[in-house]
């Protein structure tokens, strides 16, 4: 799936720049605990959070994602999106909820894990 | 033997907001110098869990990384409250991080044990009211 497609799907909001949007991610993880995105992430390429922090869009980073989707209608900060568009990283928001969110995009075919796809 | 390359970084422990800005640095700089994605990404795992721990339990401290052909070793210290008992730290889920840590998305106890997992090598020298040094070596 396109990260634009995550957008539309989602009623999604894109903050940063066009140049990622065309990139392709098979797989995503729901979590507001950073800790256990760095602890249970293996090659998931979206994160899908209601927490606002910089250390949200450094979490992604180290573990080489390219899309955060901010939902609850959460923003981030301008910080937050401009060190986003330094490491490569999609930012959006969506007014949906994390549980909403996370069953669409699982409907529409990402899965928790990049071996694990499901049909 | 080649030249290692090597970054020193103070860690900011009076302002959360900044944690984990080290690592991200790292992290551009071991895809610059041309390191694989694999070797990159343990080190910057490894580095920030302990980069978020020192701003968390000990105020800061300082951020080696020397990075060279087979080995990437990351030094951390601080002189911070040090762990009185580093076996009951090393566990799964054990975490003394108080509840306005825990909100910020942080302190689930899986810090040590991840940095455990993604490096060759974990060494903690620490001393209980003077510091911790963490060694982590990351071999391939």
């Amino acid at each position: 799936m396109k990260i634009k497609e995550i957008g539309n799907l989602l009623d999604a909001v894109c903050l940063t720049g066009e140049s990622h949007l065309d990139s392709e991610v098979i797989s995503a993880c729901c979590s507001d605990m950073m800790s256990d995105v760095l602890a249970y992430v293996k090659d998931q390429g979206v994160l899908i959070t209601g927490l606002i922090n910089p250390q949200v869009i450094r979490t992604a980073n180290m573990m080489d994602m390219i899309c955060i989707v901010f939902v609850r209608g959460k923003k981030p900060t301008e910080e937050m999106v401009e060190l986003a568009e330094e490491c490569g990283i999609a930012v959006m928001c969506t007014e949906k909820r994390a549980f909403e969110a996370s069953g669409i995009l699982y409907a529409a075919g990402l899965s928790r894990s990049a071996e694990g796809k499901h049909v | 033997m080649s030249d290692t390359v090597k970054f020193h970084f103070d860690v900011d422990g009076s302002d959360f907001s900044s944690a984990g800005e080290a690592s991200v640095t790292v992290k551009k700089k071991l895809r610059q110098l041309g390191y694989p994605p694999e070797v990159i990404r343990r080190v910057s795992i490894a580095m920030y869990e302990g980069e978020i721990n020192m701003v968390i339990h000990a105020n800061g401290g300082t951020a080696d990384v020397e990075a060279s052909d087979d080995e990437i070793v990351i030094i951390l210290s601080d002189k911070g409250p040090g762990i009185p008992n580093v076996e009951l730290a090393m566990q799964a889920g054990y975490s003394t991080a108080k509840d306005h840590i825990r909100n910020l998305g942080f302190g689930a106890g899986m810090g040590f044990p991840n940095m455990k997992k993604y490096t060759d090598e974990m060494r903690i020298d620490t001393v209980v009211g003077q510091g911790t040094t963490i060694t982590m070596k990351v071999r391939f």
